[in-house]
């Protein structure tokens, strides 16, 4: 818990969003430390995909402030996110199938040898070592990506990011269309990824997931933050009447008090 | 496993290989003469341009594109020094101007290609045109023929066993399979046509790559211009109609997916041999260039269903 007590690695403060009419984001306030799993959890249309947008520098806040280990971003550019270490792992976007694994982990960020010539030797190996120390499995760093099955895409997206210099990583929807190896697997590297050091926000619709690997959730609704809890101090059927909505909530527990 | 996957991957340049040594054997049964090094060394003469021009399109297909104008783009160069040549300009300046023409389109198809965003079949295909016409309109429609010995050396000269056309087109495979392989502009240029979005996020300037990557089909292309126009001792602006085709047929053969992201310099290289040693064979076997096209046309084909068929099973 000593990281807690520390400064976050990233804060976002006051941060609005209007696209024409419609406010996506209405002032949003929230930290996320090194060594934690946070949650952003909420319904359809609440602003947890506008917030990553600008988190990951796709788009920019009308206002509000950025700040990445001390330093301010009022417009936060995706080459300035990624280089502060705030990276989105993305897993079709971002992976060259017909590439192989070790390619795929130095894609933009090659060694060269007397800066002509690829270092396949050292990126092969520094792959190897990588994906070890993350605790990936993957047999083989010469297979190309197209032939691994979701969890090790996963996998090899995150061992990139890492090796970008990633300190904080983003995951929406991690295991979306995954089995349930491949989602444990997945889970269990997020778990991991904490343990390790690195700060990670995790948007996911699943509760049962949300409650399994975070250690805060930050519950959004129409553009706000609405309820920010510690995991272990609620339980899923508070978080979900958060999400949809204070009254819901109410008529909730009168039904059920009533049955 | 890593050795069954590794096979899988080889598999389009083993399967071609193995038509290849096939035909070899067949030819060299049935013909007495199909087995000699002056048989041999003129399919490589009479393949070169086609490898030359392969060679450029093989990057062009990897990086998700096509470059429908490579074989009248050879024309053009060759007519532009044929030009400058009969102005008087020396040979060196003179095919010089000839590769600027060519890079110049080439510029203009990347340019079109990678910030308009035109389909590159489109935009090559209006290109294909333009040098055409451009060849077209600088002879007057009529072949320009009678250049110097120095000039007709890069088509007719010998270097040892081997002659120019053959040693320009070797050098190209050589440096073709280095760039891809050992290179980032190879890596990039696979990483265009497997998922562009995804080396763009990185930070590499795509359309930078994606330009030169058409600038040097057009190199290809040029190279192959020279060699046509010195070795017929004549420019004509209706050479190397088609020749596109045979070039897009050689990279697929060898392996390369039209979707991009999947390319082989090697398995270009032996597709261009295995289609000149057809064309020589059938012609031994005094089999009528109209019977030939079908002929090869149909191999083109049954090779290419077997290696489809095949990559979809894994």
């Amino acid at each position: 818990m000593s990281a807690l007590l520390a400064q976050p690695f990233l804060e976002v403060k006051g941060v609005k969003k209007k696209y024409g009419n419609v406010e996506a984001l209405k002032g949003v306030d929230f930290s996320v430390y090194t060594g934690e799993v946070l949650a952003i959890v909420g319904d359809n249309g609440a602003g947890k995909s506008t917030i990553i947008k600008i988190l990951s520098g796709a788009i920019f806040p009308d206002s509000g402030e950025i700040i990445i280990a001390g330093k301010k971003y009022q417009r936060l550019k995706p080459r300035e996110a990624i280089t502060a270490g705030v990276s989105t792992v993305y897993q079709d976007l971002a992976l060259v199938n017909t590439l192989d694994i070790s390619d795929n982990i130095f894609l933009g960020r090659e060694h060269l040898k007397h800066g002509l010539t690829l270092d396949k030797k050292r990126m092969y190996q520094e792959s190897t070592e990588l994906l070890q120390q993350l605790g990936i499995k993957i047999p083989f760093v010469h297979t190309e990506v197209g032939y691994l099955s979701g969890g090790q895409r996963q996998g090899v997206a995150v061992a990139r990011v890492v090796h970008q210099g990633g300190r904080l990583l983003i995951f929406d929807e991690p295991t979306a269309a995954m089995g349930i190896n491949e989602t444990r697997a997945v889970l269990k590297l997020i778990k991991s990824l904490a343990e390790n050091g690195f700060g990670v926000i995790v948007i996911s619709h699943n509760m049962e997931q949300v409650f399994d690997i975070s250690d805060r959730i930050c519950v959004m609704r129409q553009g706000e933050i609405v309820g920010h809890v510690k995991t272990d101090e609620v339980d899923p059927q508070d978080v979900v009447a958060m999400i949809t909505g204070a009254e819901v909530m109410n008529e909730t527990r009168n039904n059920r008090g009533s049955e | 496993m890593s050795i069954r996957i590794k096979m899988q991957r080889l598999f389009p340049q083993l399967l071609l290989t193995g038509v290849l040594l096939l035909l070899i054997v067949i030819l060299s049964v049935t013909s007495e003469y199909f087995l000699s090094w002056e048989n041999f060394r003129n399919i490589l003469d009479q393949s070169s341009v086609h490898i030359l021009l392969a060679i450029g399109m093989t990057f062009v297909i990897a990086s998700g594109g096509i470059d429908l104008s490579v074989g009248n783009l050879a024309a053009l160069s060759g007519v532009v020094m044929a030009v400058a040549m009969k102005q008087g300009i020396d040979i060196f300046p003179a095919v010089l101007m000839g590769y600027s023409a060519a890079l110049v389109v080439g510029l203009i198809n990347g340019l079109v290609v990678s910030y308009i965003k035109i389909n590159p079949f489109i935009t090559t295909l209006a290109s294909m045109s333009i040098a055409r016409g451009l060849a077209l309109i600088l002879t007057g429609g009529v072949s320009i023929y009678g250049f110097s010995t120095t000039f007709k050396f890069w088509g007719t000269g010998s270097i040892g066993p081997i002659n120019p056309p053959i040693m320009l087109s070797l050098i190209f495979v050589i440096l073709g399979i280095f760039l891809l392989a050992n290179t980032l502009w190879g890596k990039y240029s696979l990483a265009l046509g497997g998922n562009g979005e995804a080396l763009r996020y990185t930070g590499v300037n795509v359309n930078l790559y994606r330009i030169s990557i058409y600038c040097f089909s057009a190199v290809c292309a040029a190279t192959a211009g020279l060699i046509m126009t010195a070795r017929l001792n004549a420019a004509a602006p209706l050479a190397g109609a088609t020749y596109e085709m045979d070039a897009i047929a050689a990279v697929v053969l060898g392996g390369a997916s039209m979707k991009g992201g999947k390319a082989s310099i090697v398995g270009t290289f032996i597709a261009c041999l295995t289609l000149g040693v057809i064309r020589n064979g059938l012609t031994m076997m005094a089999v009528p260039t109209y019977y030939q096209q079908v002929i090869t046309g149909v191999i083109i084909l049954a090779a290419i269903i077997i290696s489809e068929l095949r990559s979809r099973e894994a």
